[in-house]
């Protein structure tokens, strides 16, 4: 099940923003089931800035290899290490052992750039 | 995609798309790629048993008097000396040397032979085989491909499972054996080889039965693979695979396949450029390494040493129980000893890898 409470952009990255303002970012559901068994997540390392949409990182399943960009600008504040060590928890549980980055943000306004989950759901169902 | 109309279609194409498999173009046919999870596909053929559909494969009957002198002198390997009931591998080499395609050439009887070219290689085959068919009334070459399904049964519990439902118990078959048995009833050939490094057999039965037999196995226990689960095993047991890690342009020596040619055969095609290669020896060699950096190669990445470009990943990819990332690749011959150190660029960035002996993996 897709979270409701969470933002998503059109590149199947989540946003959940935590109570100290920081944003934790993973990908979606529906990115993982597309791609399969991810077998290779490459992200970058804490303390380096993210722009928003641009790529930050790398994630490969059997046969595909895809980018990932990040759907906040700012800096990472901690990296999910358990993600790179076993990139299945991609699949097991994408919006939670599954995260990706804890982030913080730059500019809380490009929040409003990203999908609620209703528009999300949306865009899913209008391109299946 | 556009062009699917134009793909063909097994007669297990609606099993697949009942099983929910994801369909891709291979070799001109749609075929799954996966059914659920590509790793857990190739974890139940190393644990249990996994079954394949190979029907895109071709099916070529070679019959009459001629037949077996004619097939001598276009495999890699005699026929004359084959007896009824016998399989062999090997390859198809053109005057140069290059390999024109890998195939399994089974005799059926004295005057009976059928032949297994890759998919996307049947019609050069075809070409090749009616090239040097100078006697077509002794020899008749005729694409069965259609007619008939071929399921591959690959695993460990393959032989218990499959003797729940053979009309003869097939434990007794060696490797590369056949036999004419029953399943359910109805007609099989059944040969004792696979791609997937397990023990196992190959079933040919009639395409109307093959939707039957794939869901009885089904029922028994068996678990639906696709090309994903299919390549990731043939990787690891260090097959071959054709059009990516051997083609034309490559020779038996060079690919490392030097042990299913007998090429000093008289009135062999290829028999002068092979003795030649085989006396000069050859600049550049098939090697099987491990990535010890972080990273996963793919085919057609660079392949570098001292940060200069040597040569060029032809498989890569992940091991089914992902402790090792895995390929093969050309490289010159003084880098393709056992213990050399490569690097390979992915995507721009060279990630340490180690020449390994082939295979990755051996079953127990």
């Amino acid at each position: 099940m897709t979270p409701e409470n969470l933002k998503y952009s059109e590149e199947h990255e989540w946003v959940r923003v935590e109570s100290d303002g920081q944003v934790v970012v993973g990908i979606t559901d529906f990115a993982a089931e597309s791609l399969g068994d991810v077998v290779f997540v490459e992200l970058p390392d804490v303390g380096e800035q993210l722009t928003q949409f641009e790529k930050m990182g790398e994630i490969e399943s059997v046969k595909a290899v895809s980018d990932l960009y990040s759907p906040v600008s700012g800096t990472i504040t901690e990296r999910n290490d358990s993600v790179i060590d076993s990139p299945e928890l991609v699949n097991d549980s994408p919006f939670e052992s599954g995260w990706m980055l804890r982030v913080e943000l730059t500019d809380t306004g490009e929040l409003d750039k990203l999908m609620s989950h209703a528009d999300y759901q949306s865009m899913l169902e209008a391109q299946s | 995609m556009s062009d699917s109309q134009d793909l063909k279609h097994t007669s297990l194409y609606k099993t697949h798309t009942s099983l929910g498999a994801r369909i891709v173009p291979f070799g001109g046919w749609a075929m799954p790629i996966q059914y659920q999870s590509i790793l857990q596909e190739a974890r139940a053929v190393r644990t249990n048993v996994g079954l394949f559909d190979v029907s895109h494969m071709g099916r070529l009957t070679i019959r009459g008097s001629g037949a077996a002198p004619f097939l001598s002198r276009v495999l890699s390997v005699g026929a004359i000396s084959m007896r009824p009931g016998r399989a062999r591998y090997c390859l198809i080499c053109n005057e140069d040397g290059g390999i024109i395609d890998d195939c399994i050439v089974y005799r059926n009887g004295d005057e009976d032979f059928l032949l297994i070219p890759n998919a996307a290689n049947t019609a050069s085959v075809i070409d090749w085989l009616d090239q040097w068919n100078t006697k077509p009334d002794t020899v008749s070459i005729k694409n069965v491909t259609n007619d008939t399904a071929m399921i591959a049964v690959q695993g460990p519990q393959s032989i218990p499972m499959l003797n729940e439902v053979t009309a003869d118990d097939i434990s007794s078959v060696l490797p590369f054996r056949t036999v004419q048995t029953q399943i359910d009833g109805r007609d099989t050939m059944l040969a004792h080889t696979g791609y997937t490094g397990e023990d196992g057999f190959e079933a040919i039965v009639s395409a109307e039965d093959a939707g039957h037999i794939w869901a009885l196995l089904v029922d028994k226990g068996a678990t639906s693979c696709g090309l994903g689960a299919r390549d990731v095993l043939r990787l690891e047991a260090g097959l071959l695979l054709h059009g990516n890690d051997m083609s034309v342009n490559d020779n038996p020596y060079e690919a490392g396949l030097e042990r299913f040619i007998r090429p000093d055969r008289r009135g062999y095609v290829a028999r002068e450029a092979l003795l030649r290669i085989r006396d000069n020896g050859v600049e550049r060699k098939l090697v099987g390494f491990i990535m010890t950096g972080r990273g996963i190669a793919r085919h057609g990445h660079a392949i570098c040493a001292n940060g200069r470009q040597i040569g060029e990943v032809t498989s890569g990819g992940p091991s089914s129980l992902l402790d090792r990332n895995i390929g093969l690749g050309y490289v010159p011959a003084d880098f393709s000893e056992v213990g050399t150190c490569l690097q390979i660029d992915i995507r721009g960035r060279l990630v340490d890898a180690e020449v390994t002996s082939l295979p990755f993996y051996i079953r127990s």
